[in-house]
């Protein structure tokens, strides 16, 4: 099945109707244990004690806040240049979801901070990155709602979300390119992964799990948004006629 | 070319002629440095410290005020629709509007920023600083405010959905900015911070226009 044929809404459907129960399955399962693995468990940090079960959710959401921008920056790219319909809802659906984890992970983040370096919140690169972020998801759901005609709010929104896309690996390299408070990369690093194994394989967990509760989302979302535009014709037609 | 300066042009007279455009950014900038001193109190040190955030944050929302009129104007009275069917090319428009919109208030910005930099206590050693990161820094806010402008065209309430989509993509424009002169304010080289201020400004040259030029198609449909 290439791109094209994902265009048609019903095809897309169908295959939504495929994913979703094993998308939402493994969602339980995957995060289920990894948050029993991790909040239970995995060994305490020998210098953070427990508090380092925070990472468990914090990480996670953080990597889901960038994957799903990317996401989105593909998927409004792929529209705009193959006019492909469910791309564009693809991205729209993705906003709101990745919104909610930037503002987890930002939150998470906080409370991490607090008893760690001793205060809510630091200015520095990382953490600033990502609250730019969650001000260019808010724009872009803005952006969405201040059309009345669907196709022209979707190509709107399409170009910020690429305009946006420059923000994606400021946030992953000002760890590198300016000295932070925040910690730098130490899972996906060139010399394997920094973190023992036994907080590693919950955080992978709850990783996967995150990604395919995503899906899930993305699934219901495009669906709703397919069967409401469907609605919205019929709704126009009837008045028409 | 001849009809980029025409655009250019026309646009500047638009301005002057709708009643001092530029004095209208330039006292706004002037009124918004003014009231830090009456907020955070005339200490010389405290102003001095944050003299160099200011600037650029006055700068920044000075830049904002005028921009959701950079295509509307035309959009309503229709010479958008002309701009884009003349034989210009719609990238080089923008940048030719852009250009403009610089003038009319970035340039003037740059002008008389040193003067409330004094006022505001800052290192006279970091004047100069401050007017090339200016004038280095502020092309860009046009550049990028294009983009939203394009994009908010023909929009409801188009002002305040501007400045939410326009103000993240501002902030590196103000970091650097206001480190430059921070560093010579301090006595460090500013260099780094104005070749990344320069970086900006040249990425944001080409493919800005670009994507407000595919913004604007889109409002003209």
């Amino acid at each position: 099945m290439n791109l094209h044929a994902l265009a048609n809404p019903t095809r897309f459907l169908r295959l939504c109707a495929a994913i979703l129960p094993w998308s939402a399955g493994l969602t339980v399962l995957l995060i289920g244990a990894g948050l029993v693995w991790g909040l239970l468990f995995s060994p305490p940090d020998y210098q953070q004690g427990h508090s380092v079960r925070i990472m468990y959710v914090h990480v996670p959401a953080a990597w889901m806040a960038m994957f799903v921008y990317s996401v989105m920056a593909v998927a409004s790219a792929t529209a705009l240049i193959w006019k492909h319909p469910v791309a564009d809802l693809v991205a729209k659906a993705s906003a709101p979801v990745g919104a909610a984890f930037t503002l987890l992970c930002l939150v998470t983040g906080s409370l991490w901070g607090q008893p760690m370096w001793g205060t809510w919140w630091v200015w520095d690169a990382r953490l600033t990155s990502v609250l730019i972020l969650f001000f260019i998801y808010l724009g872009y759901i803005a952006l969405w709602e201040a059309f009345d005609d669907p196709a022209k709010a979707g190509r709107a929104a399409a170009i910020l979300a690429i305009v946006g896309a420059v923000n994606v690996p400021i946030i992953k390299f000002s760890v590198d390119w300016w000295n932070t408070l925040h910690q730098p990369a130490s899972v996906l690093t060139m010399q394997g992964p920094k973190v023992a194994a036994a907080m590693l394989w919950p955080l992978l967990l709850m990783g996967l799990g995150f990604t395919t509760y995503y899906v899930t989302l993305l699934c219901l979302r495009v669906r709703a948004e397919i069967l409401g535009r469907r609605a919205r014709q019929l709704r126009l037609l009837a008045q028409a006629g | 070319m001849t009809a980029f300066v025409a655009l250019v042009r026309r646009d500047l007279a638009l301005a002057f002629a709708q009643g001092g455009a530029a004095t209208l950014a330039v006292s706004f900038f002037v009124l918004v440095v003014l009231l830090f001193p009456l907020g955070v109190g005339p200490e010389g040190a405290v102003l001095a410290r944050i003299a160099a955030g200011v600037l650029w944050v006055a700068a920044l929302l000075a830049a904002l005020l005028s921009l959701d009129r950079l295509f509307q104007a035309d959009y309503e009275d229709g010479s958008l629709d002309l701009l884009l069917l003349a034989p210009l090319p719609t990238p080089l428009m923008v940048l030719a509007k852009c250009l403009a919109h610089w003038l009319v208030t970035g340039l003037p910005l740059a002008v008389v920023s040193p003067v409330l930099a004094v006022l505001l206590q800052l290192e006279v050693s970091a004047l100069p600083t401050l007017v090339l990161a200016m004038l280095l820094g502020t092309p860009t806010l046009s550049l990028i405010g294009g983009i939203g402008a394009a994009l908010t065209v023909g929009v409801r309430r188009g002002g305040v959905l501007l400045s939410l989509l326009v103000l993240p993509l501002f902030i590196p424009a103000l970091i650097f900015g206001a480190a430059a002169v921070e560093a010579a304010a301090t006595g460090l080289s500013p260099l780094p911070h104005l070749l990344i201020l320069a970086a900006l400004l040249l990425a944001a040259l080409p493919l800005a226009p670009l994507a407000a030029a595919a913004a604007l198609r889109l409002a003209a449909e």
